[in-house]
């Protein structure tokens, strides 16, 4: 890896988020009508000296850009802002709420990048007539089943075949490693399904691209097994748009637990934000959209980063 | 061979498709029961004679909350989509052709925009404006902004260096009829592919969005919103719930197939390199 791309890949980073940040300060003061009065209607009587409080406490009364500038600057130092209700520091509420949603993210990756490879792999030797149709109508109807449907399905399932069986809530894998690992079992299949097809559908054609390569046939005539031409030579090939794809895929299952927390009762990042949105807790939802995003734009960098490692043609 | 295949596949989705979509457009005149009327004595009964697929928590007709939802849905989607369409395809077609400084500012813009989950920033555009249908078409309309600019700035570069594009600039004509009737025409397979399959992504986003509460509110018929509903009563009758699930995959499986089988007959390039896999 040189320098310049280093350099460069990282001054787009520094830009972007620099862009989410702008637009995730501008949440609040974009909101129509009087923010601060609709923040307090929800549960208390609005005085003129609760909204100029709560203003000043905004900070909404500076001009945009110091206003920023103070934000961006309590950001930088952790300080998210404060809870509406609580008072507290919204950073401490997201750091109690984090873990549930960062164990079924990562759960949900390994398993829709893990078994993509070997499914792919599996179905680039279907080839032809009906087995390409097979495969094909699978990876859509994978990608469309609506995940929060087959959460939903798969928890009346296990309610009706297996009555025993908690599939709801959350446990800390530190209380219960057992308890935790049952629980999330449901919510990580409802949640990578969609991931699954679509990198297995990736990596079939990546296969069946790289199987047609010379070097596969030179591989095949100096003696190789068809297996070890398989795993060896094309599936290592295959690999590099899998990678970018599995990076992309992060943002789509950030999201895609919020909506998977809701049908689990997880309380994770998801519950928080939603909970914070029918409260009007707006210092928390801009907080947790700016953790989720910030990790979402960091986990892309490193998958460049690591891009450009096995692919030394990227960086030149 | 391949090709009369592809043609049968495109024809099957279409199909499926179209009634599909007549089926929704056309609720109101086909004699399904009122969406709307409950009855109480009728309530949370499995499929039945009178009511084909159940009635929910109220006694309303399942079969019909179904259509109508799938109305709603479609009518919210169909106007994110063109309108992320509208904005994108001209932010990408416009960075295309002038490239510099303009096309610099507005596509990294548009990665900014890009930065977000998807669904997360619909939720925090919903959060600002507040949860109903409106919003929730507007917010999946930001979020696909972008998705379509990236789509069309691509292909749309490679034209602006196009023999013809080049030629037609020689003699004088404007840049609006260059865009206009040199760029466009030869970028509609693009859009009708990406058109296709981002409506059944954006029908899952919708539907995701009125699950949590977000989109459509009650008594509005939505699938999501009927998914939420059922969730709460799922013990005593699945149905509700189990029939919006179906009926949401269908319309989105529709769309992407529709989309995938169009890619095949509209790109000649990705047929050839199909066909040389084979």
């Amino acid at each position: 890896m040189n320098t310049r791309f280093l350099i460069g890949r990282f001054i787009d980073l520094c830009f972007v988020l620099f862009g989410v940040s702008i637009i995730v300060f501008l949440m609040i003061r974009l909101i129509p009508g009087d923010a601060v009065a609709i923040m307090l209607g929800a549960n208390t009587e609005i005085t003129p000296d609760r909204i100029a409080e709560l203003r000043d406490r905004l900070g909404l009364d500076d001009p945009l850009l110091v206003q920023y500038g103070h934000w961006l600057w309590g950001v930088v130092q952790g300080d998210l802002g404060t809870s509406i209700w609580t008072g507290r520091p919204v950073l401490g509420e997201i750091a109690s709420a984090i873990w549930p949603t960062v164990e079924l993210t990562a759960l949900s990756v390994l398993v829709g990048a893990g078994l993509s490879v070997p499914i792919g792999a599996f179905m680039a030797q279907a080839r032809g007539g009906a087995a390409e149709v097979a495969v094909r109508i699978g990876a859509i109807a994978g990608l469309t089943i609506p995940s929060f449907w087959l959460g939903i399905v798969s928890i009346f399932l296990v309610a009706k075949l297996l009555p025993g069986v908690s599939a709801l809530g959350y446990v800390p894998f530190t209380d219960n490693p057992l308890g935790n690992l049952q629980r999330m079992v449901l919510p990580v299949i409802a949640l990578s399904l969609p991931m699954l097809a679509n990198l297995s559908r990736l990596v079939r054609s990546a296969m069946l691209d790289a199987l047609g390569q010379d070097y596969v046939r030179t591989a095949r005539a100096k003696g190789a097994s068809r297996r070890r031409v398989v795993y060896r030579h094309a599936l290592r090939n295959a690999l590099i748009p899998f990678v970018t794809s599995v990076g992309v895929s992060v943002g789509y299952l950030l999201g895609g637990a919020i909506v998977v927390e809701q049908v689990f009762a997880i309380p994770g990042l998801g519950r928080l934000v939603l909970g914070a949105i029918s409260e009007r807790n707006y210092p928390l939802v801009q907080a947790t959209i700016l953790v989720i995003t910030a990790t979402f734009v960091l986990v892309n960098f490193a998958v460049d980063l690591l891009y450009a490692a096995i692919d030394p043609r990227v960086t030149n | 061979m391949h090709s009369l295949r592809q043609n049968k596949l495109l024809a099957f989705a279409l199909a499926f498709v179209v009634v599909q979509v007549v089926l929704a457009l056309a609720a109101p005149w086909l004699g399904f029961q009122d969406p709307f009327r409950q009855i109480m004595s009728q309530r949370i009964k499995a499929p039945n004679e009178v009511n084909w697929l159940g009635t929910d928590q109220l006694g309303r007709d399942v079969l019909a909350r179904i259509v109508w939802g799938a109305r709603t849905s479609l009518f919210s989607t169909a106007t994110a989509v063109s309108l992320a369409l509208l904005a994108g395809g001209t932010i990408g077609l416009l960075a295309a052709y002038y490239r510099g400084w303009f096309d610099r500012i507005v596509m990294r813009t548009m990665d900014v925009l890009f930065a977000f989950p998807i669904l997360l920033l619909a939720i925090g555009v919903i959060s600002v404006l507040g949860p109903n249908a409106w919003s929730a078409a507007i917010a999946i309309a930001i979020v696909y902004t972008p998705i379509f600019a990236r789509l069309l700035r691509g292909p749309a570069l490679v034209l602006c260096e196009a023999e013809y594009v080049l030629g037609a600039r020689a003699v004088g004509a404007s840049d609006l009829r260059i865009i206009g009737s040199h760029i466009l025409p030869n970028l509609v397979s693009v859009i009708l592919v990406q058109t296709s399959i981002l409506l059944s992504a954006a029908i899952l986003v919708e539907a995701s969005l009125s699950f949590l509460g977000l989109g459509a509110q009650p008594p509005t018929p939505s699938l999501g919103l009927m998914l939420s509903e059922g969730r709460n009563f799922l013990l005593l009758s699945p149905w509700p719930a189990v029939f919006a699930g179906i009926a949401i995959l269908l319309l989105s499986f529709g769309f992407n197939l529709l989309g995938d089988a169009l890619r095949d007959t509209l790109d000649p390039r990705l047929r050839d390199a199909e066909a040389v896999a084979q």
